[in-house]
């Protein structure tokens, strides 16, 4: 008999909690049911300064859990009834439970201010405050814009963030002498003071706000030194108190400050009720962060499932970048143990501050504060409670200290991975970060082990090699440049002079479009023939059966009736099997190799050119209808379409690259699934760059907002020459994005501020490009050597390959596969 | 034996198809360093008749064709997959005489 497990909330850390069981519930024994306050699915609570970025919700969501998880959005629980082991929800829902979690979590404290409740007072915890936030600052007329953040810790510095995103400058308020003072020390925040006082942040530190009054149509500050602020609105992040009026309106004890108190297996007095997260007392405390209340939330999943797992010590380690400033605070930051020393590295020119905090006999890691660069947070956390392993400023300095880091380290905090659990699976053959993400879980939380897991990969021995193939021990970046940069033309001079061998699959056709984006005539011209995959040995997708898939390019998917026809002219003629593709154009299936040349003859004849579908390069540039119909339209997007297809059709780059221009916000486009992504504004153009729909589907990022035709395509050209130059092979521009140090800020500093100062010669390389294309397809047709090479048989050029056959299915031509393989022993 | 082509209709380091009289198909080779080779031009693991399509190199220093469709590699002068040894494809024999290639079957 199955039994029931209610969930009341639906944030992180139920979230988790959800997970968490259904992974470890093989046999089905709960059937399991969430109720969810917020009408959206859960998202990253701890992310939702990014939000403001793009407004994307849906970029914030956690992963869906499997179907047989019940999930009721918008209709939270409003009573418990313990004696029936029953809840009511909001609508009237009334469900029995064998097992109830409540993972309420917290709601923000506004203090009792007068004045605190005026419209323009704002709280910042959820995506609907946020948009509450963005339409108040919307109507804000133009003029000097302010805002008063009430609360300088690590929520008060996030709002800070979304204010000035949103334009508006910010004032922050703290009681305390300095910011973040739960994680950093005085001379931490010091430095981030000055840090943060350099974005046009204005703090006022060690005095409250007293009051709070309008004035017209803005508000006036009152803060207890005597100063007053013009404002036009108010955010209150002045800390968070737990939901726990459930709980008591249920008769379960709470905390002196609240929270329903449980025992250290998050159970409460009552055997059927657990709470976990910011709800939740245990040992006398509750935890503001995501980590213990996801270390609880695995503490009641195993419990759930016969387990006796207890909740420890709450790991309170934090390391965030704060409107830009790395922070990061772990274990005894504030030297509180008895006798604690402190080692500081206090450079103000760099701007760091790093402290560690050392027992008394400076034998064992105690804690630490870095502010200003947190690289060597994922090194020192680990650490704690443990022997230092070299002197302490050595440490600070980034001396290497992975080596002496114990198996039962906790390399991983948010997924509780240890080191021991990492180096087991590394024994087992995980070979690089994403294989380690994926076997342990350990760095697909906040991402801060990633470094630590290089480190450990490289420790065991496991040599990330970034070596292209066993022929090239360089990685396709340093080929790139070896390639750009001597004027080598040919593979077999590049494998005699750089490489060994003869080369494979691998290094061919990566050096064959290397050749290809750094200007070098046809891609069959010469000895560049023999590298081609077969895709581009024939300029046409291998099939199944071994016929090819023609693609002709319809620039922007806009196409006049004529050529329509002569395309279903040249479907019927060869019996071709024909499908509209995802990027507006038109696939025909079943082509011989023998009738390529006379497909493509008809084609080139009507004015098509190669589609390149079969390469990796430019696919297709997908766009809306735009201005010059649609009703709702800004922009001409069928205009910019074309013309940035025609602009970088032919470029050969590490991986296909698809791109999609909308008219509107509404963008039906559906820009932010590819690599390039353009959406108009009012005003002009939003780029978006890094996205893709396939195995691991991402949304593109913004890069910038508002820019005319002439910087977009400007910064476009840019973007994807520096991809083509410094991407992995096989590797598409979002895990390029990934992969680069830095992410998206980097990438803006390298291609829109010009930082490298190689923006120049970018744009050059590019115009090298779009000076010398031509048509591939014409370019055999003219050339009659390489028109040769399109028969099936060396010694019956005409002769079709009599293995492929036909059937019909819905009233075309679809392949029979040969029913026995010929393999001989 | 049969002969399909000049060694000159064969590129180097790229495979071409033959049809033998039998109906047969043949892939034959011509690699950078002369050698010629011939195996059945059907992949086993696709089963269609695609071998001569795809790129030729070396592995560990043994001459090889990788499938165009899916990438395993058959070692030319065996016919045997690299990555899965129970699996081959057949080998002809095949010689140069006169600058043409012989294949017998």
């Amino acid at each position: 008999m199955q039994k029931t497990l209610v969930v009341v909330g639906n944030g992180m850390v139920g979230h988790r909690l959800v997970a968490a069981v259904r992974e470890r519930d093989r046999a089905g024994e709960w059937r399991v049911v969430v109720f969810g306050e917020e009408a959206r699915p859960a998202y990253d609570r701890v992310a939702l300064t990014s939000y403001v970025d793009d407004w994307d919700a849906g970029r914030l969501a956690l992963a869906e859990h499997d179907r047989d998880v019940e999930v009721r959005l918008g209709d939270p629980v409003v009573s418990i009834d313990r004696a029936a082991c029953t809840v009511t929800s909001a609508s009237g829902a009334v469900l029995g439970y064998d097992a109830l979690v409540l993972a309420t979590g917290s709601y923000p404290f506004v203090p009792p201010v007068p004045g605190h409740d005026l419209p323009g007072c704002h709280v910042y915890r959820t995506i609907d405050d946020l948009d509450g936030i963005r339409d108040y600052a919307s109507r804000i007329r133009r003029g000097r814009r302010a805002a008063l953040v009430v609360g300088g810790g690590l929520l008060g510095l996030e709002a800070a963030k979304a204010l000035r995103d949103l334009g508006l400058s910010p004032h922050v308020v703290e009681l305390a002498p300095w910011l973040m003072p739960l994680q950093v020390d005085a001379g931490g925040g010091a430095l981030l003071r000055r840090l943060i006082t350099d974005l046009d942040v204005t703090v006022h530190a060690g005095t409250g706000t007293k009051a709070i009054e309008r004035d017209g149509e803005r508000l006036v500050a009152k803060l207890g030194n005597g100063t007053e602020l013009d404002v036009d609105l108010v955010v209150f992040a002045a800390g968070v108190r737990p939901r726990d009026s459930l709980a008591a309106a249920a008769g379960l004890a709470l905390g002196e400050r609240g929270g329903v108190v449980v025992d250290s297996a998050c159970r409460t007095d009552d055997p059927h009720v657990w709470a976990v997260g910011e709800c939740a007392c245990v040992g006398g405390r509750v935890h503001g962060l995501v980590a213990p209340g996801y270390a609880m939330a695995e503490v009641v999943a195993d419990r759930l499932l016969g387990g006796t797992a207890t909740f420890a010590e709450a790991d309170t380690a934090t390391k965030l970048k704060l409107l830009g400033v790395d922070v990061a605070s772990f274990g005894d930051a504030h030297a509180r143990a008895e006798g604690a020393l402190e080692v500081v590295l206090n450079d103000a020119v760099s701007g760091s501050y790093k402290k560690l905090v050392l027992s008394d006999d400076a034998s064992t890691l105690l804690g630490g504060v870095l502010v200003g660069d947190a690289s060597a947070y994922a090194a020192l956390r680990p650490l704690v409670g443990r022997p230092v392993p070299v002197d302490p400023v050595g440490l600070l300095a980034g001396a290497e200290p992975a080596g002496t880091l114990p198996a039962d380290a906790q390399v991983c905090s948010c997924h509780a991975v240890t080191r021991a659990a990492v180096d087991g699976a590394i024994a087992e053959g995980c070979a690089d970060v994403p294989a380690l993400k994926a076997c342990t879980k350990a760095g697909t939380g906040c991402g801060s082990c990633v470094p630590m897991l290089k480190r450990l990969l490289g420790e065991a021995g496991v040599v990330q090699s970034k070596a292209l193939c066993e022929h090239f021990t360089q990685s396709r970046v340093e080929l790139f440049e070896i390639v750009r940069t001597t004027g080598v033309r040919t593979f077999s001079d590049l494998v005699a002079r750089h490489g060994t061998g003869r080369g494979c699959d691998v290094c061919k056709p990566a050096v064959a479009s290397m050749l290809a984006s750094t200007g070098g005539g046809h891609v069959l011209d010469g000895e560049q023939a023999a590298l081609q995959d077969t895709n581009d040995h024939f300029l046409a997708n291998l099939q199944r059966n071994g016929t090819y898939s023609v693609v002709p390019r319809i620039p922007g998917g806009e196409i006049t009736p004529h050529r329509l026809m002569v395309i279903a002219q040249v479907a019927q003629d060869y019996g071709l099997y024909t499908k509209i593709t995802g990027g507006q154009r038109i696939d025909l299936f079943g082509a011989r190799v023998e009738d390529l040349p006379a497909i493509w003859r008809r084609l080139v004849d009507a004015g098509f050119e190669s589609g390149h579908a079969y390469g990796k390069a430019l696919r297709t540039v997908k766009s809306c209808v735009g201005s010059t119909w649609c009703r709702y339209g800004v922009q001409d997007s069928v205009r910019m379409a074309i013309e940035l297809e025609l602009r970088y059709r032919g470029l050969r780059s590490p991986h296909k690259i698809k791109a999609g221009v909308s008219g509107c916000a509404r963008e039906c486009a559906e820009a932010r699934g590819k690599d390039f992504g353009v959406i108009a504004t009012e005003h002009g153009w939003n780029l978006y760059v890094a996205g893709n729909g396939g195995f691991t589907p991402r949304h593109a990022q913004l890069l910038v907002s508002d820019v005319d035709s002439a910087t977009l395509v400007r910064l476009i050209d840019r973007f994807l020459m520096f991809y083509v130059r410094t991407a992995d092979r096989l590797q598409r521009t979002s895990a390029w994005l990934e992969s680069l140090d830095g992410g998206l800020d980097h990438l803006r500093e390298v291609i829109v501020d010009d930082t490298l100062g190689v923006c120049a010669d970018l744009e050059a390389a590019m115009a090298r490009h779009v000076e010398s294309y031509s048509d591939e397809w014409r370019g055999v047709l003219d050339d009659p050597d390489k028109l040769a090479r399109f028969t099936s048989f060396v010694n019956a050029p005409g002769a079709p390959d009599p293995t492929v056959t036909f059937r019909e299915e819905r009233g075309q031509r679809v392949p029979v596969l040969l029913g026995v393989p010929e393999v001989v022993g | 034996m049969t002969v399909v082509c000049a060694l000159s209709d064969l590129l180097p380091d790229r495979g071409a198809a033959a049809l033998l009289p039998s109906g047969e198909q043949v892939a034959l080779f011509r690699t950078g360093a002369g050698e010629v080779f011939a195996l059945s031009n059907i992949d086993p693991f696709s089963r269609a008749a695609v071998l001569s399509r795809g790129i030729v190199g070396d592995l560990d220093g043994v001459p090889v064709v990788a499938s165009p469709m899916h990438k395993q590699h058959f070692d030319l002068r065996t016919g045997t997959c690299v990555e899965d040894r129970a699996v081959s494809v057949r080998v002809y024999r095949v010689r140069v005489e006169a600058g043409q290639v012989v294949v017998a079957a």
